[in-house]
């Protein structure tokens, strides 16, 4: 059996489908959330330099690995949105980027609240701070231009453009504000080596940043309904779905 | 109507603007005025102290200099935006990357030049010595190409859209941060006797992946705005 995958990628029949996906994601971020914060704040142990304050990484860590992550998946839709004119894509690129606004925010603030106890200030103009903050403006960046322009397929484009500099650019600002200043620790998860935290401790951020997972996509899944509605409020389709629920 | 060689239509392209750019004296002045004003209220804000605006000067230049060529970049499209001529150039038979990248050249010596030759006067006001001057000086002229390149392609993004100034600033300014970082940090490194060879030559080599890409996105971006 062949399943005819483009099917799925007009927005008239991935609507359904989406609405039926989302009750599954949000259940999994929730389940993964719960068991996430239980092995964080019961199984894993206290650090032993930094005391209890380091129970925020379960929290701030997911945050900042998504926050990434989101910006390089909102730019690859937006760029098969614009190299395929193939609306869907960029309508999920749109409804990625708050998402990643927001996760991008969590982990400054959460690392803000880490700081404070660790370095003794609130905010410091170390290299991945000052990153993941250009980060947040860029998707501001995104955000404000796509809602400046009011035509959607002009703003489809344009974002995708601006999301592909920036993709091009997050690694150059990342090096160029590394070289500049550096006293943030160094990342204790890499694919690389053997981590260098306790097993437990791992754990937990690994099923905390799945459970941050599945409810961007839950999130994104709802926002992309909202869109469809919207872009295809003059459709038959739609009319149609209005009938049958009123 | 006869066929204009490739080369010939660049010249064209590029003359014109610079000789646009000429017949507004004015526009430009603004621009030079605006990058003194700025780099002269830092001392205004933070005090005299010799010591202080001599360690601050590179950095409140650069900043100065990217404001400066920030403002200038709505001048880049809009007018031509605004009597179809980006529209005939987006329709000629010539590559529109490399129309665009005459356009962006004329732009770079009509607004980016004139900052580089005025920031050793900037620098005077900071107390920087000989070797820091020189060192600004070519940091300001393999930098500022980069910024009137990165800076094209929001200056497309945004032509005819709502708020465009401000939008504008928000989306090239986070993007201008490694040149700022790279220029700014060759005359430190060479005030603190480490020699500036290193941040120019990355400074170098923003220019040339610049050189690769904006203009290309900067062609993708005006075929979005004129279609």
């Amino acid at each position: 059996m062949t399943i005819n995958w483009f099917r799925y990628s007009s927005p008239a029949s991935f609507y359904p489908i989406a609405g039926r996906l989302i009750p599954w994601f949000f259940s999994a971020a929730a389940l993964l959330m719960l068991a996430g914060l239980y092995i964080s704040f019961f199984v894993a142990p206290t650090d032993a330099q930094q005391g209890e304050a380091y129970r925020i990484i379960f929290i701030h860590v997911p945050a900042a690995w998504m926050s990434m992550f989101i910006y390089i998946v909102m730019a690859a839709w937006a760029g098969i949105g614009l190299a395929f004119n193939t609306r869907l894509s960029s309508m999920v690129a749109s409804a990625l980027a708050p998402t990643g606004a927001m996760m991008t925010f969590i982990a400054l603030w959460t690392g803000s609240l880490w700081g404070k106890p660790m370095w003794g200030t609130w905010w410091v103009w170390d290299a991945r701070l000052t990153s993941e903050l250009i980060l947040l403006f860029l998707y501001f960046g995104f955000m404000s231009l796509q809602a400046a322009i009011d035509d959607p397929r002009r703003a489809d484009k344009a974002g995708a453009v601006i999301a592909l500099v920036g993709v091009i650019n997050v690694p150059i600002i990342y090096f160029s504000v590394k070289w500049w200043n550096t006293l943030h620790q160094g990342a204790s998860v890499s694919l690389m080596q053997s981590p260098t935290m306790a097993k437990p401790m791992l754990i937990g951020m690994l099923v905390m940043a799945l459970a941050f997972w599945m409810y961007s996509i839950a999130a994104m899944l709802m926002r992309l309904r909202a869109i469809i509605i919207e872009r295809e409020r003059n459709s038959d389709w739609v009319k149609a779905l209005k009938e049958r629920q009123s | 109507m006869n066929d204009l060689s490739l080369t010939a239509a660049l010249w064209t392209v590029g003359s014109r603007d610079l000789l646009a750019a000429m017949r507004h004296r004015a526009d430009l002045l603004t621009t030079l005025i605006f990058f003194a004003l700025v780099a002269s209220l830092f001392p205004l804000g933070v005090g005299s102290e010799t010591a202080l605006l001599r360690l601050m000067g590179p950095g409140v230049v650069w900043v100065a200099a990217l404001l400066a060529s920030m403002l200038a970049l709505t001048r880049l499209f809009a007018s031509d935006y605004g009597d179809g001529t980006l529209e005939q150039l987006a329709l000629s038979p010539h590559p529109l990357t490399l129309l665009v990248l005459a356009k962006i050249g004329a732009h770079w010596l009509a607004s980016g030049l004139p900052l580089v030759i005025i920031a050793p006067l900037l620098g005077l006001q900071f107390d920087l010595n000989a070797d820091a001057q020189l060192v600004l000086l070519a940091s300001l002229l393999l930098g500022t190409p980069t910024l009137s390149l990165i800076g094209a392609v929001g200056a497309a993004l945004t032509l005819g859209v709502r708020g465009g100034g401000a939008l504008l600033s928000l989306l090239v300014l986070p993007l201008y941060v490694p040149v700022l970082i790279f220029g700014a940090g060759a005359v430190e490194a060479s005030a603190a006797g480490l020699g500036a060879g290193a941040h120019l030559s990355l400074l170098g080599a923003l220019l040339l992946v610049a050189l690769v890409f904006a203009p290309w996105a900067t062609a993708v971006s005006v075929r979005i705005a004129v279609e």
